[in-house]
């Protein structure tokens, strides 16, 4: 029965539409909590992205240009957060919430300012699926790697790419460095406000397109708090992960393949509520060091005051 | 006196600048912001049916807003509240339904005592340990905690045992001996009211009049000098939380005993969230909680007729909540507009010398 | 020789103390160049204005022919000064070559981990310091990332090397190491200044020593050509001791006796098998530079750190394993150094304050609720007899000066009647009038009967007050005197790590 469950190629096809949307923010919070700055903001950023790539590629008749304008004004939102945290020293755990709060409400009021009380339109362009020729013919492994969103594809990448970019490059190393001893990194000549800035908005841009893939990608369409807690349940991957863009992806894979199969076996079997719970349960005990202790980076969360 | 008009200012700019926002915002979607939030205000507050609503929607942030609040001004930030309030829920409906035969007045008190230690043990035993003795950071925990609840409370109504026969997933009706009564008949304002304000109360005196109120604020505002002064700060962490989600899980109780009488399913109350709202905005006072209650309560009934009077969506009234929180995170905005304010004001009589 | 770093009537005054007062030093090529000074006589302000950090109010530095006016630690390293500041500006979590090249990374994009760990082995070979470089700092002893620190100096090409208090920290065999790479790095030629206040290290390290004192210089010598005695001189200065009248007093029996305490704190051994007793009716003065375990011994007999070994009686009943609390109604009050981090609840009202070790028990509180009426009346009294200004009980801790702030301390602990007073740094950074304020109850308890444990970095404090001077180093108590049978010299030697020999000890 459960081996049947496994074997099903859209139960995993369904893990990666799923872990996608917590992957994206869950890099995006790696990049930002590198730096230093505990960024609870991903939720409300998702819903940004979500809704802007719905709008710019109404108006633009692209999903290209509505993901480029997501990311825009996530970086933008990010901008304001970095300046409330970084440069003005507020609790980052708050300005977060608050950020959130103001987005689902922003983008529920736009939508029904722009778009009136019947949803998004359906003519909507939305990001297209690929096919990649070679996979999709494999049997098993074609249902599952071989026709995916393209943003599934871009994900992947993109934890490589962050992979290399913080562990193997000079502004990496330099963006860890001020997430583990601003004082030090300073001392050393690194402008420290910069270098959060940059880890802010580069998490804010990877969350937003978090919310592009549920928008454009997923459902076609906006619909009022869609981002449903991922932003949050990325912070859960993001630590499970221990700070690491390749530990974020897997973590996030559980986390999805937690959600693809308790849709499978809605109604039958185990109960799906409580498979979904194990994710979280497992990121409470990797805090407690009792699964592979986690450690954030040292000066996370901590707001950084030269003078002193 | 002078305190406390000094602790009004922030909230009370925050709340205008937002309110500016908002109606600048009205403008250039093409609204009347008069219009808009005269019906939000009547809608709220305009009519006996209207301000019993907003009241009974203001006790489950009360309640819960109370639970952050404790927790903050024990150093802890407790934003699982949301899950402490679903574990209340579950156990007071639990209760409610199955346990026959008792008076109501024993059934209610069996529901709340049941359900607070529920919660409580929910925030204080896995968090508040984890916090005492790893040092694990409670933000995460509390929120992983929720999640836990949250699809508990699905297991528990779609195909765990307070599921009721049928194609709703939701819980059997409460029974009548376990319903609070109704202090204005036709709406939702139960006698939840009362207990919310007691609450209130016993939560100031219990702060500000206890050895206990006194240890958790000594270990909130200085955990060395608390140390010093032979307070076991470990311990005080977890009572801190445990108390916290005592008052989260109340707010559940009330809830369901004086409102929706039974589980539905669904993601979110909202109240966990909107809670931490309240006791930021209210600066971690009680009383605070109680007035922070009331407005968030008020712009959540009144902008649903601010919507259909003026067309301006509800939603607003979110956007407006979280400026009002931003502003009051990001401190040093407030004081700049306090300090420019003040400017203007202290040179004006130096202009006509 | 060339005159490499030239200071001139450098001055530098922060709200309310002259921290550097004409200060000039002069560092030649290749020269080991020790500054030595008791705390607080402003040799950090001086390395501190060198490298950037602090801009001097007046005068100039020039690195040789280079006149130098820096806004920042940045355009000090760009001219060639490094510093390897008493705690470490490390990040533990990356690896020694990563914090070695970090801010000065070679290449654009990428990373070139191959090359750096490369360059950092030939510069550690260069220097004679074995390191692995792909080793994470975090795991290195402290000797080891003291290593790091400099190899990151000379990573950058640093004309000048500054070791602020750089033996601090260290272990013995981590300081005799250290010394073997300061002396390589002399004969190649690299200038190094460092602060210290162990005249022992400067006596072997150093080719010239300037002592300060005060905020001055005061003189500049050959190591070679001066002794101890002469630097110790220098360093404590002959100023006349505040005088404060005391009445003799006989010493009675011993209520706080201490046997063989070890006390750890981090990795090290903070003291050492110390063991003394305190009488009623006498103060007892611990003398020490900062750092040597003083403050670590004071903790542990408050019950704050644990004891490794040894025991603590206090009127002859074993404490060495109670609780603050118990050790606090036993009779133990204590006058934290810190009185802001851990005296006081800030933002507690007065009220609040004065009753922080018996807000649990009667008449402040009953069945588990503060009484607020007795609470108020023995804040009043407490104010009242304390003189604590302004006389309101509820406003909070933090809008109080410094000591009036001392002074509700003061008030809180001595008016619980205790048999001990460890008063640990009781008049730092107040103003004459609390200090005097705060001598004459110390003396009060004295008269009192009381024992008083009084812990202070100022030596003038201790000479005033004490009925009995033990000197504490490296952990150590070198010696107890009665006073008036020691000089203020032989306690600075005694400071500072030196022996008095035989002749000295009692």
């Amino acid at each position: 029965m459960l081996w049947d469950t496994l074997a099903r190629p859209d139960l995993w096809a369904a893990t990666l539409a799923m872990a996608t949307p917590i992957a994206l923010p869950a890099l995006g919070g790696t990049f930002s909590e590198r730096s230093g700055v505990v960024n609870i903001a991903m939720e409300g950023i998702m819903l940004i992205g979500a809704f802007f790539g719905v709008l710019f590629s109404f108006y633009t008749h692209s999903a290209w240009l509505g993901l480029l304008g997501a990311l825009l004004m996530g970086a933008l939102i990010s901008a304001l957060f970095a300046y409330v945290t970084v440069s003005l020293g507020a609790d980052q755990v708050i300005v977060g919430m608050s950020i959130n709060i103001f987005a689902a409400g922003l983008t529920a009021f736009l939508l029904n300012t722009i778009f009136g009380y019947g949803g998004t339109p359906r003519e909507t362009p939305a990001l297209p699926n690929l096919t990649i020729p070679g996979i999709s013919d494999i049997p098993f492994v074609g249902p599952i790697l071989g026709s995916q969103n393209v943003v599934v594809y871009l994900m992947f990448f993109l934890v490589f790419a962050s992979h290399y970019f913080l562990f193997h490059t000079n502004l990496g190393l330099r963006i860890r460095a001020v997430g583990e001893n601003p004082q030090a990194a300073d001392t050393a000549g690194l402008n420290v406000r910069n270098l959060r800035y940059l880890g802010v908005m580069i998490g804010g841009m990877l969350s937003s397109l978090g919310g592009v893939y549920l928008a454009l990608g997923l459902l076609n369409s906006f619909e009022v708090n869609m981002s449903g807690g991922r932003g949050y349940i990325a912070m859960a991957a993001m630590i499970f992960g221990k700070w690491t863009p390749f530990g974020s992806l897997g973590a996030a894979l559980l986390f999805g393949f937690a959600t693809a199969l308790s849709m499978i076996l809605q109604g039958g079997g185990i109960s799906s509520n409580i498979i979904q719970m194990l994710p979280y349960a497992l990121t409470i005990l990797a805090l407690t060091g009792l699964v592979g202790r986690s450690t954030a980076p040292a000066a996370d969360g901590i707001p950084y005051n030269p003078n002193k | 006196m002078n305190k406390i008009i000094k602790e009004l200012v922030t909230p009370f700019v925050a709340i205008i600048i937002a309110i500016l926002i908002g109606a600048c915002v009205m403008i250039l979607t093409g609204h009347n912001p008069l219009t808009a939030y005269g019906a939000l205000f009547s809608g709220a507050f305009g009519s006996t049916v209207n301000l019993s609503n907003t009241m009974a929607n203001a006790i489950p942030l009360i309640l819960s807003g109370l639970g952050v609040a404790i927790a903050f001004k024990a150093g802890l930030f407790n934003i699982g509240a949301e899950g402490q309030y679903w574990i209340g829920s579950m156990a007071a409906v639990w209760i409610g339904y199955s346990v026959h035969g008792l008076p109501p007045i024993l059934h209610i008190s069996l529901a709340v005592l049941v359900s607070i230690l529920a919660a409580g043990l929910w925030a204080g035993i896995i968090p508040g340990l984890a916090k005492a003795l790893v040092g694990a950071h409670e933000v995460i925990t509390t929120m992983m905690m929720s999640y836990i609840a949250i699809f508990l409370s699905h297991y528990m109504l779609e195909n765990g045992p307070m599921m009721q026969p049928g194609f709703v997933p939701q819980s059997p009706v409460i029974l009548p001996s376990a319903m609070l009564g109704k202090i204005v008949d036709r709406t939702q304002l139960s006698w939840g009211l009362v207990i919310a304000l007691v609450v209130c109360v016993i939560v100031y005196w219990l702060l500000y009049k206890t050895t206990l109120g006194y240890r958790l604020r000594a270990v909130g505002l200085n955990s060395r000098a608390a140390k010093y002064a032979g307070i076991n700060v470990s311990f005080n962490l977890v009572l801190a939380l445990f108390i916290s989600g005592m008052l989260a899980g109340l707010a559940g109780v009330v809830q369901m005993l004086g409102v929706q009488h039974r589980l539905y399913d669904s993601f979110s109350s909202g109240y966990g969230f909107t809670a931490i709202v309240v006791a930021i905005l209210a600066n971690n006072n009680p009383f605070g909680v109680i007035l922070a209650s009331i407005f968030f309560a008020a712009l959540s009934t009144g902008g649903q007729s601010m919507q259909l009077v003026s067309g301006v969506p509800a939603h607003l009234t979110d956007v407006i909540s979280g400026i009002i929180i931003f502003l009051i995170a990001s401190k040093d905005v407030i004081s700049l507009v306090q300090k420019r304010w003040r400017r203007r004001h202290s040179l004006a009589p130096v202009k006509e010398a | 020789m060339r005159t490499c770093l030239e200071v001139r009537e450098i001055t530098k005054s922060f709200p309310g103390v002259l921290a550097n007062d004409h200060v000039n030093l002069t560092v030649r090529e290749g020269e080991i160049h020790a500054i030595l000074g008791e705390n607080g006589a402003g040799k950090s302000t001086l390395v501190k204005i060198i490298y950037g950090l602090y801009k001097p109010d007046s005068g100039s530095i020039r690195l040789y022919d280079q006149e130098l006016n820096f806004a920042s630690p940045r355009q000090a390293i760009e001219a060639g000064i490094g510093m390897v500041h008493q705690h470490f500006m490390l990040i533990p979590a990356l690896t020694v070559a990563e914090n070695v090249v970090l801010g000065g990374e070679p290449g654009r994009i990428h990373y070139r981990r191959k090359e750096n760990v490369e360059i950092v082995r030939q510069l550690a070979k260069q220097y004679h310091m074995e390191l692995d470089p792909d080793a994470k700092v975090g795991d290195l002893t402290v000797g080891l990332q003291q290593r790091v620190e400099i190899l990151k100096v000379f990573y950058r090409k640093a004309k000048l090397l500054i070791l602020d208090e750089p033996t601090a920290m260290l272990t013995p065999q981590e300081v005799e190491e250290l010394i073997l790479v300061m002396e390589r790095l002399r004969s190649q030629g690299v200038p190094i200044v460092f602060i210290s206040h162990k005249l022992d290290e400067v006596q072997r390290i150093s080719d010239r020593v300037t002592v300060m004192r005060a905020g001055k210089t005061v003189n500049t010598v050959e190591t070679k050509s001066t002794t101890p005695q002469e630097l110790a001189n220098l360093m404590v200065g002959r100023e006349v001791v505040l005088h404060v009248s005391k009445p003799p007093q006989k010493l009675g029996e011993p209520v706080l006796q201490l046997e063989d305490i070890v006390v750890s704190s981090g990795r090290n051994e903070k003291v050492k098998k110390v063991s003394f007793d305190v009488h009623r009716g006498e103060i007892f003065g611990l003398a020490g530079i900062d750092g040597n375990g003083q403050f670590e011994l004071v903790e542990a007999i408050t019950g704050l750190l644990p004891c490794k070994t040894g025991r603590i009686r206090l009127l002859g009943k074993d404490i060495t394993s109670s609780s603050v609390q118990h050790r606090t109604n036993a009779g133990i009050a204590y006058i934290p150094q810190d009185r802001q981090l851990d005296g006081l609840v800030m933002d507690f009202e007065l009220t609040e304050n004065f009753v922080l070790r018996d807000f649990s028990k009667a008449p402040f509180a009953r069945l588990g609720q503060m009484q607020v009426k007795p609470i108020e009346e023995y804040a009043t009294r407490l104010s009242e007899d304390f003189d604590v200004r302004p006389r309101r009980i509820h406003a909070f801790a933090q809008n109080l000066s410094g000591g009036n702030q001392q002074k509700v301390i003061l008030a809180r602990e001595v008016s619980r009647n205790p048999e001990l007073l460890i008063a640990a740094q009781p008049t730092r950074g107040l103003d004459v009038g609390a200090i005097q304020f705060i001598h004459n109850k110390l003396l009060e308890l004295r008269s009192d009967g009381k024992a008083i444990l009084l812990v202070s970095l100022e030596l003038d404090e201790i000479l005033a007050l004490s009925d009995r001077i033990g000197v504490f180093y490296a952990g150590r108590l070198m010696g107890i005197f009665p006073s008036g049978q020691v000089t203020r010299e032989q306690l600075g030697l005694l400071m500072t790590g030196v022996d008095l020999g035989s002749g000295g000890r009692l």
